[in-house]
C-alpha cells in the first residue's frame, strides 16, 4: 500500500475493510470466546455486520473496563475490519473509553437546568470525596435527560437526583463499600411530576 | 388546567411496562386489526389526515414523511429516533421507561405504513436502565409473535433492534444518527438525498421520534378526527411537555397543545421559588431562542405561536430562568455545549462554537469590551444558515436571541468589568 499516492491512501485508509494496516486473522488475536459469541450474535441480528461496530465496542468495554488495544483488535478481527476503523470509532463517542477509567463511573450533569439548581457545586462535592479512591471515575458531564431532577448524577449507568452537596460523600461510601446508593434518589422511585403533592 | 394524558394514560401503574400489564389496557389490539383488516394506504392516510407533527424538534408532519417514502421491493427501514440529548428534554425517557410496548407498538404499526421490514430504536447510551427496560419489552413482543417472521400470520415479517448510542449528541440529528447505525462515526451527511429516499444502508428510512411514534396506536384505533380533537388546527394532539429549570415542580406533563404557556410554567410546574419570578424560558430546548416572561408567557403553547414569536415549540422541553439566573452565564453553558458536541464536519459550526464559547468567556470573566458582543452577533449571523446541519444554528438562535434580549445585562457585565480595571 505504501506505493498509494498519499490522497489515495487517506482515502483507502477510511473504508473500513480495506485500511493498509490490514485485518487481523482470529488466530492472531486471542479474543475470549464469550466475546466473540457476542459479536457474532450481533452480526447475525443486523442486516450489515458494520453496524455492529458499537454494540461491539460497548461488548469490549464491559469485558476489559475500557476499550484496550487489544480488545479492538480482538473486535475487529472478529468482525472484519481494521482496528484503526474501530478505534476511530470508539474515540468519537463519549462514553466509550480509549483510556483506562475506573470501574464505578461517575457522570455528573453541569447543563443548564443542573447548573442552575447546583450542578458545579455538585461535582465539586463528588470529586471532593472521590479524591484519593482508585478505581473511581469522576466527570462533569453534558445534559442527561434528566433534569427533572437536577441537579443530578449518574452513578454506574444509574440516574441519582435531585442531589444535595452533601449527599456526594455518602453516595462514593456506599458506591465503595458495594451498597445500594442512595436507594430513595434513585430516578425510578419518582412518581410522575403531576402525581407529586406541589 | 389539569394535565391531558393520552401518552402517559396508566403510566402510573408499573404494571404497564409489561406485555400482560400493557393488554390488559387494550394493547397490541390496533396492531392486531392493522394486520388484519387495513392496508398501508389507509393506516398512511389517517395518519396523514391527523395532522400529527413530529415531536423530536422539526415539527414536520409524519404522515407526509412516511408517505415520501418510494413504493417497491427494496428493503426498507425504520428508526425511531430516541437520543434524546438536547439539553432540557427527558420527556422521551418518561414515555420508553414507563410504556415501552405502546412504542413498539407504534413502530409496528408504522413499519406497515413505510413497508419496512427491519426498525431500530436509536437510544443514547446514558439510558442504560432505559435500554433495559426496551430489551425486556421487545423480547416479550417477539415472544408473543408481535415482532419476528410472518408476524400474526400476516405474512409480514418485522425484526426490531434496540441499538445503544455511546455519548454523542449529534446522533439526534435524523443522517449522522444513521451513520452511527452503520456503525461508523456520528458525521451528518449532507441532504438531499432525503433518509426517506436514500437512509439506512442507502434504502429508504422513515425516522421518526419516540413521541412521534407512541402517538401512532391511538391515532389508528381511534382515527384522525379523534386525534385532531386536541390541540389547535395547526398543533393537534397532546404533547409531553419537559419543564425544568427555576420550578418548583419539575417534570414530564402532557397537555394539549395550545394551553397558555403559564399554565405550564405555573400551574402544572408550580413557578419558581417563591420570592422569584420568571425571567426568561426557552420554550422548546436549549436550541431554541429564549422569549422573556413578557414574551412568552402569555402565548399558547403550540409551534404555530412559538414560530410567531420568533421562537420554536421544538421538542417541546420549557427551561425557565428565574430571576436570579445570569443570562450571560446561560448563554455560556449554551455555547459550551454546542461547541462540546459539534461534529467538526463544516467550518462555520466548529470554528463559530469554538470562538463563541472563547467570546462567551471572556464576558463572564470580566475581559471584553462592548465591541465584543457585537462581534458574538455577528458570528451567531455567519453561522445561521451556512451550516451543513442544524448544530450550529441551534447554538447560534439562542445565543443571539439572548444577547439581543438582555442586552443591557451583557453590558452591565462589560461595564462594571471596565469599571473596575480603570479604578485598579
Ligand atoms: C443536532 C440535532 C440533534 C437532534 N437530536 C434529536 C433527538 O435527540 N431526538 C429526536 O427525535 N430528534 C432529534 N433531532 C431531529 C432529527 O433530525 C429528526 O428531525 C427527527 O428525529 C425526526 O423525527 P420527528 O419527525 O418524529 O420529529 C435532532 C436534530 C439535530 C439537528
Ligand atoms: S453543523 Fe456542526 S455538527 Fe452539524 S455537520 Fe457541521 S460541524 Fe457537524
Ligand atoms: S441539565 Fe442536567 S440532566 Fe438535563
Amino acid at each position: 500500500m505504501s506505493e498509494l499516492p498519499v490522497d489515495a491512501a487517506v482515502t483507502e485508509g477510511r473504508i473500513p475493510d480495506r485500511n493498509p494496516e490490514g485485518i487481523p486473522e482470529l488466530h492472531e488475536v486471542e479474543c475470549p470466546p464469550e466475546l466473540r459469541e457476542q459479536i457474532e450474535t450481533l452480526i447475525g441480528r443486523y442486516p450489515d455486520r458494520h453496524s455492529v461496530s458499537i454494540p461491539a465496542l460497548w461488548a469490549v468495554q464491559r469485558l476489559y473496563g475500557w476499550c484496550t488495544p487489544e480488545g479492538i483488535r480482538e473486535a475487529a478481527a472478529v468482525m472484519r475490519v481494521t482496528p484503526a476503523y474501530l478505534e476511530s470509532v470508539a474515540s468519537f463517542y463519549d462514553l466509550l473509553h480509549t483510556e483506562p477509567v475506573g470501574s464505578h463511573k461517575v457522570a455528573v450533569c453541569t447543563n443548564i437546568s443542573c447548573w442552575m439548581r447546583g450542578g458545579d457545586e455538585l461535582l465539586d462535592a463528588f470529586r471532593a470525596a472521590a479524591a484519593g479512591a482508585e478505581d473511581l471515575f469522576v466527570t462533569g458531564f453534558e445534559c442527561l435527560g434528566a433534569c427533572d431532577i437536577a441537579p443530578m448524577a449518574s452513578i454506574d449507568e444509574r440516574y441519582f437526583g435531585p442531589l444535595e452537596a452533601a449527599e456526594a460523600a455518602t453516595a462514593i461510601e456506599q458506591l465503595l463499600a458495594g451498597e445500594d446508593v442512595l436507594p430513595a434518589k434513585a430516578l425510578e422511585q419518582r412518581p410522575l411530576a403531576g402525581d407529586t403533592d406541589a | 388546567m389539569p394535565e391531558t394524558r393520552v401518552l402517559l394514560e396508566h403510566a402510573e401503574d408499573p404494571a404497564l411496562r409489561t406485555l400482560a400489564g400493557y393488554k390488559g389496557y387494550g394493547g397490541y389490539a390496533t396492531l392486531g386489526k392493522a394486520y388484519r383488516e387495513l392496508e398501508a394506504d389507509v393506516i398512511l392516510k389517517e395518519l396523514e389526515e391527523s395532522g400529527l407533527r413530529g415531536r423530536g424538534g422539526a415539527g414536520f408532519s409524519m404522515g407526509k414523511k412516511a408517505s415520501f417514502l418510494p413504493r417497491g421491493e427494496m428493503a426498507k427501514y425504520l428508526c425511531c429516533n430516541a437520543d434524546e440529548s438536547e439539553p432540557g428534554a427527558f420527556k422521551d425517557r418518561e414515555l420508553m421507561q414507563r410504556n415501552p410496548h405502546q412504542l413498539i407498538e407504534g413502530i409496528a404499526i408504522a413499519a406497515i405504513a413505510a413497508d419496512a421490514g427491519h426498525a431500530f430504536i436509536f437510544i443514547r447510551g446514558e439510558y442504560d436502565s432505559q435500554a433495559d427496560i426496551l430489551d425486556a419489552a421487545v423480547a416479550e413482543a417477539y415472544e408473543a409473535g408481535y415482532l419476528g417472521k410472518n408476524v400474526l400470520g400476516s405474512r409480514r415479517d418485522l425484526e426490531l433492534i434496540v441499538h445503544r448510542g455511546a455519548g454523542a449528541y449529534i446522533c439526534g440529528e435524523e443522517t449522522a444518527l444513521l451513520d452511527a447505525l452503520e456503525g461508523k462515526r456520528g458525521n451528518p451527511r449532507l441532504k438531499p438525498p432525503f433518509p426517506a429516499v436514500q437512509g439506512l444502508y442507502g434504502g429508504p428510512t422513515l425516522i421518526n421520534n419516540v413521541e412521534t411514534l407512541s402517538n401512532v396506536p391511538r391515532i389508528v384505533a381511534h382515527g384522525a378526527e379523534w386525534f385532531k380533537g386536541f390541540g389547535t388546527e395547526q398543533s393537534p394532539g397532546t404533547k409531553v411537555v419537559s419543564i425544568s429549570g427555576g420550578v418548583r415542580r419539575p417534570g414530564n406533563y402532557e397537555v394539549e397543545l395550545g394551553i397558555p404557556t403559564r399554565e405550564l410554567i405555573y400551574g402544572l410546574a408550580g413557578g419558581p421559588d417563591p420570592g422569584n419570578e420568571v425571567k426568561a424560558f426557552y420554550p422548546g430546548g436549549s436550541a431554541s431562542p429564549v422569549l422573556t416572561a413578557e414574551e412568552g408567557l402569555d402565548l399558547p403553547y403550540s409551534f404555530e405561536a412559538m414560530a410567531e414569536a420568533g421562537s420554536m415549540l421544538g421538542s417541546g422541553s420549557i427551561i425557565v430562568a428565574d430571576d436570579t439566573v445570569s443570562i450571560p452565564h446561560m448563554a455560556l453553558r449554551t455555547a459550551r455545549f454546542y461547541h462540546h458536541e459539534s461534529c467538526g464536519k463544516c467550518t462555520p459550526c466548529r470554528e463559530g462554537t469554538n470562538w463563541t464559547v472563547k467570546m462567551l468567556e471572556r464576558v463572564v470573566r470580566g475581559e471584553a469590551t462592548p465591541m465584543d458582543l457585537d462581534i458574538i452577533s455577528s458570528v451567531q449571523e455567519n453561522i445561521m444558515g451556512h451550516c451543513l446541519c442544524v448544530l450550529g444554528d441551534s447554538m447560534a438562535m439562542p445565543v443571539s436571541a439572548m444577547v439581543k434580549k438582555f442586552r443591557p445585562e451583557f453590558e452591565a457585565v462589560v461595564d462594571s468589568a471596565q469599571t473596575e480595571a480603570v479604578a485598579a
